[in-house]
């Protein structure tokens, strides 16, 4: 255990600069939002100031929940997203491998929806079981259309499933994006991201006028501080894991600076227009999209990428 | 519908709780829904939350008083509960009204059909997770706020409506000011249209959700834009028309499949025939001079009521007078009485995201609904009348301490 793995887990890239940009992430996309609405907006501190006063408040338990898995839920999606952010942002930042491959990474993104669904479901509140019911619904949805997104990069990188043999190969060959099977898996990606961040059109689990935030209704105090934190640092995670393995990563040295903030900022302001352009869709219509159209796709672009298109 | 609330029933699993407060409804209101995993088996009311009295309240009142009484039972409908109220008390003596007062209250009236419908669009937007929607329909509902501000100084509650006519007029040097701010609100309605029309994501949320069919919504006996949505024709701007309705021209907005898209076309459509029917009105307030109020001296004994299209449907005021100045009976009949409980008809079989959508499709305002109750326990039986006195005790107690 060398001491720089410390580091990269706990400040940079892993909890604590993955925090801090997600929160001031969190505030744009509140921003854009407010402004997509002639609205004002948060000032800038706002989510920081959120999540520590929510540590401050009391976490209140119910009476016949489960509380080991209440409470321990957010932590460990907290920890699983920590441990995503370090594995991608090693990679992205340093140019190596940090334990763990592409499958580890869906893996672990699995894991985060899946502690949603327990701590959801242990609560044994009616909107918050069904808003768990509506999670795994999403995520048996998604998650095909996710697999077969991250095969494309898998493919082309010719079989090659270590994170920075991806970035290698794109550093020498060209960034996958440039590809026709490289841009339909990123367009399908963008949408498996807004399902998993459970954004519009796909805020299904958490439908605010139908189930009143369903799997988090009955949160409150440190733990739901850091189920906020957790979708914050999604907003890190998810555009980074797509540059790395669509965009050809980072070079932080002169004009690429300007790169990587137009690459990051791009798919951010992305998501935030999808998000304020769109309906809340039903659970049918959402595995309907999926399964019809977005696998249909999903396929398509992986023969295209077989063929070397 | 159930009278007695039992919430206790909610300990069973499949049935969920919509309401007292709920982010879905704005007012005070309990639906529990029967879901068999998501598909609503069953769906049933409970009401009661609001307790306010007007009726008994409005018989304490002279029939001016009365008019402001009735002007608040509901904000958004704050000219239809009045004009219905006054044309009841005008139907016992037969009161004619002034010409340029008719074009004035037809004005009112219209205006706020206009804001009604721009606040369901937007509300409709919310409950379907559409906060943009939400927020530039209220956006542009802002500018009909502001003709009221210049019309009546009020920008909800305007206190417009008397006995015999209006009570305040319209300003000549204002017209062409209040014709612009109509020539803005007509693009931004096209726009509207535009959205529900050409967004494939919102037609799937809207089109073929909720059909309330033609038998039904007969059967139901439902109002307004809700029975117009599924064809059946009545609108009482067309069938009675009181005050300038029949000097202006106008369409009835009829549509045929009665779901919430329908429903949304036919608010949309009406915004613009009442844009329509506002020219017309500032057009003859240039032209037309006199007088706006028919000073009324006294009401004789009898009995009178008074209809009208409130954005909502009919709403329906009956008073009964005895010669003095105030009702010895008043009797009020709000649109969503009629149209909240075709939800039995139309959100049975849909998934739970549809129904509640479905739900809010008939703009019901849980307000004028519910107005009075009477409390009854075992051991303290208390009407009306003891719930007045002891309010007055209150009051007088108050007074007495200072």
């Amino acid at each position: 255990m060398k001491l720089e793995y410390l580091f990269f887990i706990f400040i940079f890239p892993g909890i604590l600069f993955t925090s801090i940009l997600g929160l001031i992430i969190g505030w744009v996309d509140r921003k854009v939002s407010a402004r997509f609405t002639f609205r004002v907006g948060p000032p800038f501190l706002q989510n920081f100031n959120d999540f520590f006063k929510l540590l401050g408040k009391e976490a209140t338990l119910i009476k016949n929940s489960i509380h080991s898995l209440f409470i321990a839920a957010p932590f460990v999606a907290f920890g699983t997203l920590s441990l995503l952010a370090t594995m991608i942002g090693v990679t992205l930042f340093y140019g190596i491998g940090f334990g763990g491959d592409i499958f580890v990474i869906m893996y672990l993104m699995m894991i985060y929806s899946v502690m949603i669904v327990l701590g959801g479901a242990s609560t044994g509140n009616i909107y918050s079981s069904i808003g768990a019911g509506r999670e795994v619904k999403l995520l048996i949805g998604d998650e095909l259309v996710f697999i077969l997104v991250c095969l494309v990069p898998i493919i082309k990188s010719g079989y090659q499933l270590n994170l920075e043999s991806i970035i290698n190969f794109q550093a020498s060959n060209g960034a996958f994006i440039g590809s026709a099977s490289g841009i339909l898996a990123f367009l399908l990606s963008i949408i498996c991201i807004q399902a998993k961040m459970t954004m519009q059109p796909f805020d299904i689990p958490e439908a605010e006028t139908e189930i009143v935030e369903g799997p988090l209704m009955e949160y409150s105090g440190p733990p739901l501080a850091f189920w906020k934190l957790n979708h914050f640092m999604m907003y890190v995670i998810f555009p980074f894991f797509l540059i790395l393995i669509f965009l050809g990563g980072f070079n932080l040295t002169g004009l690429g600076i300007l790169w990587f903030i137009l690459k990051y900022v791009g798919i951010v302001v992305v998501m935030i227009i999808i998000k304020n352009t769109n309906p809340r869709i039903r659970t049918d219509t959402a595995l309907n999209f999926f399964w019809k159209y977005a696998s249909p796709i999903g396929l398509l672009a992986i023969i295209l990428a077989i063929l070397g298109v | 519908m159930k009278t007695k609330s039992n919430l206790k029933n909610i300990v069973n699993k499949n049935q969920i709780p919509l309401g007292p407060f709920h982010p879905l409804l704005e007012e005070a209101e309990y639906f529990n829904i029967t879901v068999d995993g998501e598909t609503v088996v069953d769906i049933d009311m409970d009401t009661g939350w609001m307790h306010r009295g007007h009726e008994f309240i409005s018989e304490q009142k002279t029939f001016t008083q009365s008019i402001y009484l009735v002007e608040r039972i509901c904000g958004i409908c704050s000219t239809s509960h009045p004009l219905a109220c006054v044309h009841a008390v005008e139907d016992v003596d037969n009161i004619e009204i002034p010409l340029r007062g008719r074009y004035i209250r037809t004005l009112v009236g219209e205006l706020e059909r206009i804001h009604s419908h721009l606040l369901w669009v937007g509300l409709a937007g919310h409950f379907i997770g559409y906060d943009t929607v939400w927020m530039w329909a209220w956006k542009y509902r802002e500018p009909v706020l502001q003709m009221f501000e210049i019309i009546s100084g009020n920008r909800n509650h305007y206190g417009m409506l008397r006995v015999g006519g209006v009570g305040k007029d319209v300003d000549p040097a204002s017209v062409p000011e209040l014709n612009k701010i109509l020539d803005t609100l007509d693009k931004k309605m096209d726009m509207i249209a535009k959205i529900a029309n050409d967004d494939p994501v919102l037609r799937s949320r809207l089109v073929n959700v909720g059909i309330l069919s033609k038998k039904d919504a007969i059967d139901f006996c439902a109002v307004g834009p809700t029975s117009r949505a599924s064809g059946v024709r009545g609108d009482i701007r067309k069938d009675e028309p009181t005050d300038a309705y029949d000097l202006v021209d106008f369409n009835e907005i009829i549509t045929k499949n009665g779901d919430v898209y329908d429903k949304f076309v036919v608010r949309v459509l009406e915004t613009l025939e009442s844009i329509k029917i506002c020219r017309q009105c500032l057009n003859k307030l240039k032209i037309i001079d006199g007088p706006i109020l028919n000073n009324v001296k006294e009401i004789s004994a009898g009995e009178g009521i008074g209809r009208y299209e409130a954005p909502r449907g009919e709403v329906f005021h009956y008073v009964r007078t005895d010669g003095t100045n105030r009702p010895i009976r008043h009797k009020v009949r709000a649109p969503s009485y009629n149209n909240i409980p075709t939800f039995q008809a139309s959100c049975k079989g849909i998934p739970i995201a549809d129904a509640l959508i479905t739900l809010a499709g008939v703009d019901p305002c849980y307000c004028c609904t519910e107005r009075a109750i009477r409390v009854t326990d075992k051991n303290n039986k208390k009407n009306n009348i003891d719930l007045l006195k002891l309010s007055r005790d209150k009051t007088s107690n108050i007074r007495g301490n200072f």
